[in-house]
């Protein structure tokens, strides 16, 4: 006990002597954000992006969220505050922000530095200074950062039967400004064009669209936060049975509207869904290698690179498969070939590594995969495979003659053969060889031990994780009808390995949750340019700080933080009956 | 026949040579133990016993199957199985899931229940943390799940790598009458300790090794009496 008093203490006495400092500190970085998107363009950028029609563009958003955000970090990092406290903080912080931006505008009209800096143009000044000329702007910046900082200190505060709605209500305004040209594209029916008029412009919400927006959602919420525990309690009082098939039932209907989601909403969302189905297959199967057998892969891409290649070969014109067949093949009897073909790439890349162990072999998979890269580049492959130039016209396939040309069939064509690629890599994991894997993660030595042949699991590993990168690009190859070895670049690699640890190292529905977040949000964010892989970034770095474990960890996984939990429990107790008896 | 027969082997790491000519026997059933300072070698002769390390000259018999030259994961095949230096549980694995890997080879559902009943009843303190991550059992816990993994492979042979290794008395007492009691059931053990002392009360006959070579050997009682070994191991 003695022990954890004085720690305690310690701890009260840092905070209390750094209140001033850690205000300063949060200030600061906010400040320097605001000043970064300032300065690479970003402000610039969004400035041309309504939110609200004529209102509120996304680079009034941003500026105004970073002093929001500096109010709300501030009024919860100094838990020792009363209310009236952190908001005075809040706004201090706020406060600070908008110094930042003022120092800013002085800064651009004192010096001439538009050579170094595109970005800082006049439209900028304007905007900063909200058409209010350098005093009257650095006074309005500064009182509203300020203000704002406040409010978002008060948000922290306020009791949460208010706190909810309103972070729902304005949330919801945000998300349907930023998609809402994606959501008007989904509007397309005839029936509904008056209410989508109504709602948007082509430039963003109309004013009264948001105001609906916000009153639906933040009533919603209200009447959620007030009433939620009386309906909750009403479902646990009903049977087992009935609540099962409730649960069912909203599990169907969620099943349904995803099924049918494409369809309705047209080509665009059939595209990035089916991309992102694509990315799952290929998570899928790194984290048979990654996940379960704890091999670290940064070739993974040669095998989708495989399965591509080897559809190019035999569905369209081509020489060499003349030589070997009478007429091209279709598809779907080439589809067994690509797998087939990607497993044995795997089996291939294998063998050189399989003494290789941790960190090296990240680095030798790596090799290996530039290594097939540069084959299919070359001179030597070029008549085969078409060297830079690619693979061209390569057809569709058709299920009962029907031609699957729109990418919203090859939606649904990806997502069947998610689903079986799904099962297949659920039953591997509950699977001997799944045990198998899971041993030699933890140690290969003893694995063997215990009678693992490791040559057999590993070269397994590496080939059935390939399977399901070869179906990858069977389905790639005809989606773009043309492939280039620059599509099979290392970053894909990379991008799998990220989205795995995002979602969750070895879990499945990890795989799903991280491809829709890494690959799938990008995909909607496409009007942002370069842009969006700064939020994406941002959005790695924040993941790994905030849930390392990923977004939806395996069971395993959370048990192990759990009693990694426990385990320090256990010490800090042990330290206070030390502490006792001394 | 000798259950196990090593027969002059000689095992280098690169150039360096840890093993220069050992020979010993193990009689089915028996409790025999190999014991000898920090860096004498024991390690390396089990390793090499079970296939970790390659041999340089010489063999080694399993009955009269000539097993030099086996992998591995050839030798659970043959009733061998290897308890390695320091554990080595699955630390991320639950104790049940560690315990399911030991019987990885095994086919015979009804058997192998049998057999994890008795794990458990030999060590109840596994029964009780069968959900409980493996790392985080306490040493002498690791050590009884070390020793119930390689049993759920339902072994003739037992080879143990320091099993009191940084244990309590007590618990190194506990875990020696448990290999006691797994060597009635008829499993021929192969003990390598530091801990001579308890390892020569246990076992019928010892070794003594030395930096790489067989020193002395002898009736476990009368080791236990020699002088010289009192002296260096017995303090
Ligand atoms: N991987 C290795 N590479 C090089 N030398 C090694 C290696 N492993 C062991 N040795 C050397 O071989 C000799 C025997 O080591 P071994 O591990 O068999 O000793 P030990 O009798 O088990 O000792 P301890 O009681 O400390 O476990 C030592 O000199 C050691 O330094
Ligand atoms: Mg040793």
């Amino acid at each position: 006990m003695a022990f954890n008093i004085v720690a305690s203490s310690f701890e009260q006495k840092y905070i209390e002597r750094s209140q001033w400092h850690m205000t300063g500190m949060t200030g600061f970085i906010f400040g320097f954000v605001a000043l970064y998107f300032n300065f690479v363009g970003l402000m610039t950028q969004f400035m041309e992006r309504w939110i609200i029609e004529g209102v509120l563009t996304l680079a009034h958003l941003t500026i105004m969220g970073v002093a929001l955000f500096g109010g709300v970090t501030i009024a919860i990092r100094s838990k020792n505050l009363s209310a009236a406290g952190k908001v005075a903080n809040g706004a201090a912080v706020g406060a600070m922000i908008g110094i930042a931006l003022s120092l800013l505008m002085l800064f651009m009209t004192q010096l001439d530095i538009r050579f170094m800096f595109v970005a800082l143009s006049n439209k900028l000044f304007l905007f900063l200074s909200w058409k209010q000329g350098l005093e009257g702007g650095i006074t309005l910046q500064i009182v509203l950062s300020a203000a704002l900082g406040a409010l978002g200190a008060l948000i922290v505060v306020m009791p949460k039967v208010l706190r909810r709605p309103l972070i729902w209500g304005l949330s919801a305004v945000f998300i349907v400004g930023l998609f809402s040209e994606l959501i008007q594209l989904v509007m397309q029916y005839e029936f509904i064009l008056g209410f989508r008029d109504w709602f948007f412009t082509w430039e963003g919400q109309r004013v009264q669209g948001a105001m609906v927006v916000f009153v639906v959602s933040f009533s919603a919420m209200l009447f959620w936060t007030i009433r939620g525990g009386a309906v909750k309690e009403r479902f646990g009082q009903l049977s087992p049975s009935g609540q099962k098939s409730i649960r069912y039932f909203g599990w169907a209907c969620a099943l349904i509207l995803f099924l049918l989601f494409p369809a309705a909403a047209g080509s665009f969302f059939g595209q990035v869904m089916m991309y992102v189905g694509l990315f799952i297959l290929m998570g899928m199967g790194l984290n048979l290698e990654l996940g379960l057998a704890g091999l670290l892969d940064l070739g993974f891409v040669a095998f989708f690179a495989a399965g591509a290649y080897t559809i190019a070969l035999f569905t369209g014109e081509h020489e060499l498969q003349i030589l070997l067949l009478d007429r091209p093949l279709t598809w779907w009897e080439a589809l067994p070939l690509a797998v087939l073909v990607s497993v044995a790439i795997g089996f291939m890349f294998g063998i050189p590594v399989l003494k290789v162990r941790g960190d090296y072999l990240a680095v030798a998979t790596m090799g290996l995969g530039e290594i097939i890269r540069v084959v299919v580049l070359s001179d030597m492959a070029a008549p085969l495979l078409g060297g830079s130039q690619g693979m061209l016209h390569i057809p569709r396939p058709s299920l009962f003659g029907w031609e699957l040309n729109d990418p919203i069939y090859l939606f649904y064509l990806t997502l069947v053969c998610a689903s079986v690629a799904g099962y297949f890599a659920w039953a591997l994991e509950n699977s001997r060889l799944g045990r198998a894997w899971m041993a030699i993660r933890e140690d290969e030595d003893v694995g063997q031990a215990l009678g693992i042949n490791l040559v057999n699991v590993k070269l397994l590993a590496y080939g059935l994780g390939a399977a399901f990168a070869g179906l990858a690009g069977a389905i790639f190859a005809v989606m773009l009808t043309s492939i280039f070895p620059h599509s099979f670049q290392l970053l894909i690699s990379i991008n799998i390995l990220a989205l795995l640890i995002v979602g969750g190292l070895g879990s499945l529905p990890g795989v799903v949750v991280g491809a829709a977040m890494l690959i799938g949000t990008p995909e909607l964010l496409r009007e942002f340019g370069e842009y969006r892989f700064l939020a994406y970034g941002a959005v790695l770095i924040a993941m790994m700080r905030i849930k390392p474990i990923g977004l939806w960890p395996s069971a395993a996984r959370k048990r192990e933080i759990q009693s990694a939990e426990e385990i320090e429990a256990s010490i800090r107790e042990q330290m206070e009956e030390e502490g006792q008896r001394t | 026949m000798a259950h196990i027969e090593v027969d002059d082997i000689h095992v280098y790491y690169g150039n360096i040579r840890a093993l220069q000519g050992i020979s010993f026997k193990v009689e089915k059933g028996a409790i025999v133990t190999l014991i000898g300072a920090n860096g004498a070698g024991k390690t390396t002769t089990l390793n090499a016993l079970s296939g970790i390390l390659g041999l340089r000259e010489g063999s080694i018999h399993i009955g009269d199957t000539n097993i030099s030259d086996f992998m591995p994961h050839q030798l659970i095949p043959k009733g061998i199985v290897h308890v390695p230096e320091g554990r080595r549980i699955f630390a991320r694995l639950s104790v049940d899931d560690n315990l399911a890997m030991g019987a990885f080879t095994r086919n015979d559902k009804a058997e192998l229940s049998k057999d994890r009943e008795y794990v458990l009843e030999m060590f109840p303190r596994l029964r009780e943390r069968l959900d409980q991550t493996a790392g985080t059992l306490s040493g002498g816990e690791q050590q009884m799940l070390a020793i119930g993994r390689a049993l759920m492979s339902k072994p003739d042979v037992l080879l143990l790598d320091e099993p009191s290794m940084g244990l309590a008395p007590v618990l190194v007492e506990q875990v020696f009458n448990s290999i006691i009691d797994i060597n009635k059931t008829g499993v021929t053990c192969m003990l390598v300790e530091q801990n001579a002392y308890m390892a020569l009360q246990i076992a019928s006959y010892g070794y003594v090794l030395e930096g790489g070579r067989i020193a002395l050997e002898g009736v476990a009682q009368e080791l236990a009496k020699n002088e010289e070994i009192k002296k260096a191991y017995l303090g």
